[in-house]
């Protein structure tokens, strides 16, 4: 079971990974950042449940990096989010329309 | 726990609760605030690194009394205090230069952008005094995302669409590199129990994992270091930030990240170090000397030739990476390229930050930055200019700056090391360096004269001779005063 879970985080690091490299849309890649982060955060989880280098049998550590991490991602996806939010309002000044750009 | 231990601990705190009492202070509270504490961390940091040099080891500190695995400590070696002088001494003379820009007058209403930028400026001085000394893994994770969350807003402070995307673009190559850095602590911590950088020392072995979290932790850290080929954000990010927060992130923003790396080569696998990568680092960095001079060449705005000069520097730190790996039992030279590129890492900081400052002055003063159009300025502005050549000597290594320390430490150690095709690098990147510092000076020299001298003296001229002048001294301290960066290096532990 905790192979499986290492695995498809795996996976969605690799599709993140992808996305954040190849897509041009902001949008497009602060998703898939957000992505490349929950598949890290899931092999955190198997870290922790492996009990890890320390042999415990459920180590705390990786899931308290996991709370930290989690604060650190959503500060920056809120950053990155802004920053395309004031991008667009430039560019509908600059046309001077409403429409969603 | 060492006596004194608590100077660096207190490096590290004191700029954030200066930054979380600035939010509540409004811009004229928090630019006094800024002011009131910048000759605080200059004592703090200078006493570490008296501290370091006195006791000849390095400075620790336990937060909560805890040791780790358990719990996180602080420690300051010689890199440390050395590069926490030079952040107190950078960051007070940007403070001090940016009060014409970011300062409220007496009476005057208060601006967005002051506001913004003095928390800013002290959150950034905060996250790399926290880069310097944590020595946990998941801690310096968190210094370098504080580091970026404070240089992008500093990048786009004016909100122009051009400056919105360069910020963009900057932060999305910083989060690129701070996922693939996540991702190899996850490794780490799987194969070994802990993340503290001195007890890894002892635990790395020479195993898979441990090759592939730290091939993918450097991956990152050259993201945000912008070492070419992913420096394409550095440039543009320079381009519409004002000339304050140019000086930071490129005097300091992008050595946080290099130091993490320093710390995580020579301190997490010292053993097991692949001589390949290495070269293969170093092969990065001498691109970057030679593309990035060259980019500098063709540039036809100064900011944007700073800049490029910025990406072309930035290689020489690492040529510090194989010099030092190929060095087992080798510890004359090992010990120069460890000085040099650490030195390297500290002249070029003064140096870079008086060349933005200056450059910064120079537009402002004949209303535009092209190196087509500076004829007469160094009679308008003769300070800056001035400053600028200096600053040029020291990223050119002409003797007796400290470029030439840096870099002739870096040239002799390669040739012992019997790796000389890293000395013609030094030597060519020195050649082109020359030639696009002689492009603004010749232009900058030029006018026929007639011009009358309109000297507006400008006070802020002289914290950037202060810095020009910092960088070229560094070459004139005696070889014994860098034995403080050798304290405390962890590859020679036994």
């Amino acid at each position: 079971m905790t192979t499986l879970y290492g695995l498809l985080g795996a996976a969605l690091v690799g599709i993140g990974l992808f996305g954040l490299l190849v897509r041009t849309d902001p949008l497009l890649r602060i998703l898939a950042f957000n992505l490349m982060g929950g598949g890290i955060f899931l092999v955190f989880g198997t870290v922790a449940r492996r009990g890890a280098g320390a042999g415990f049998a459920a180590d705390p550590v990786p899931q308290a990096i996991i709370l930290t991490g989690i604060v650190v991602a959503f500060a920056a996806t809120t950053l990155a989010v802004a920053l395309v939010v004031r991008i667009a309002a430039a560019d509908q000044a600059r046309d001077g329309t409403t429409d969603a750009p | 726990m060492t006596a004194w231990g608590a100077l660096p601990m207190l490096a590290v705190m004191l700029p954030v609760l200066g930054m979380v009492l600035a939010l509540p202070a409004g811009a004229r509270g928090a630019e006094r605030i800024t002011l009131a504490l910048l000759p605080v961390g200059i004592a703090l940091a200078i006493g570490t690194a008296a501290a370091v040099q006195a006791s000849g080891a390095p400075l620790v500190h336990l937060l909560g009394h805890w040791a780790p695995p358990l719990g996180l400590a602080f420690r300051a070696d010689g890199l440390a205090a050395a590069m926490l002088v030079t952040a107190a001494l950078v960051v007070t003379a940007v403070a001090l230069f940016a009060r014409a820009d970011f300062g409220t007058a007496a009476g005057a209403p208060e601006a967005r952008t002051a506001f913004a930028f003095w928390p800013l400026l002290l959150a950034l001085w905060g996250a790399i005094n926290l880069a310097v000394v944590a020595t946990d893994l998941f801690t310096l994770y968190v210094a370098l995302e504080l580091l970026t969350f404070a240089a992008m807003p500093l990048v786009c402070l004016s909100g122009t669409r051009a400056t919105l995307e360069a910020a963009l673009r900057y932060l999305m190559f910083a989060l690129l590199g701070s996922v693939l850095y996540l991702l190899g602590i996850g490794f780490i911590y799987g194969a070994y129990g802990t993340l503290d950088v001195v007890l890894l020392s002892d635990l790395a072995r020479a195993e898979l994992p441990t090759y592939v979290a730290v091939a993918l932790m450097t991956a990152g850290l050259l993201a945000k270091t912008a070492l070419l080929p992913l420096h394409l954000w550095l440039p543009p990010a320079h381009a519409g930030a004002p000339p304050a927060a140019s000086a930071i992130l490129s005097a300091l923003v992008v050595k946080g990240s290099f130091v993490i790396l320093v710390r995580l080569w020579f301190g997490v696998m010292p053993g097991l170090a692949a001589p390949a990568a290495a070269q293969v680092l170093g092969a990065l960095g001498a691109a970057a000397i030679l593309l990035g001079s060259v980019a500098a060449l063709r540039q036809e705005r100064l900011k944007l030739l700073v800049a490029y000069s910025t990406v072309a520097q930035i290689g020489y730190l690492f040529l510090m990476f194989p010099l030092l790996v190929a060095a087992p039992g080798h510890e004359a030279y090992a010990a120069k390229a460890w000085t040099g590129g650490v030195l390297q890492a500290v002249s070029h900081a003064f140096a870079k930050a008086a060349m933005f400052l200056a450059a910064g002055l120079i537009a402002v003063r004949i209303g535009q930055d092209r190196i087509a159009g500076l004829a007469g300025a160094a009679r308008l502005l003769p300070v800056p200019v001035l400053a600028f050549g200096l600053a040029g000597l020291s990223l050119m290594g002409v003797p007796p700056s400290g470029g030439f320390a840096a870099k002739w430490l870096l040239l002799t150690s390669a040739i012992e090391a019997g790796q000389w095709w890293w000395a013609l690098v030094i030597l060519g990147g020195g050649l082109l360096t020359g030639g696009y510092v002689y492009r603004v000076m010749a232009g900058a020299l030029t006018g026929d004269g007639t011009q009358p001298a309109l000297r507006r003296p400008d006070k802020r001229e002289k914290i950037v001779l202060a810095l020009a002048v910092v960088s070229v001294v560094l070459g004139l301290l005696p070889l014994a005063a860098f034995g403080l960066v050798q304290v405390g290096r962890l590859d020679l532990a036994p």
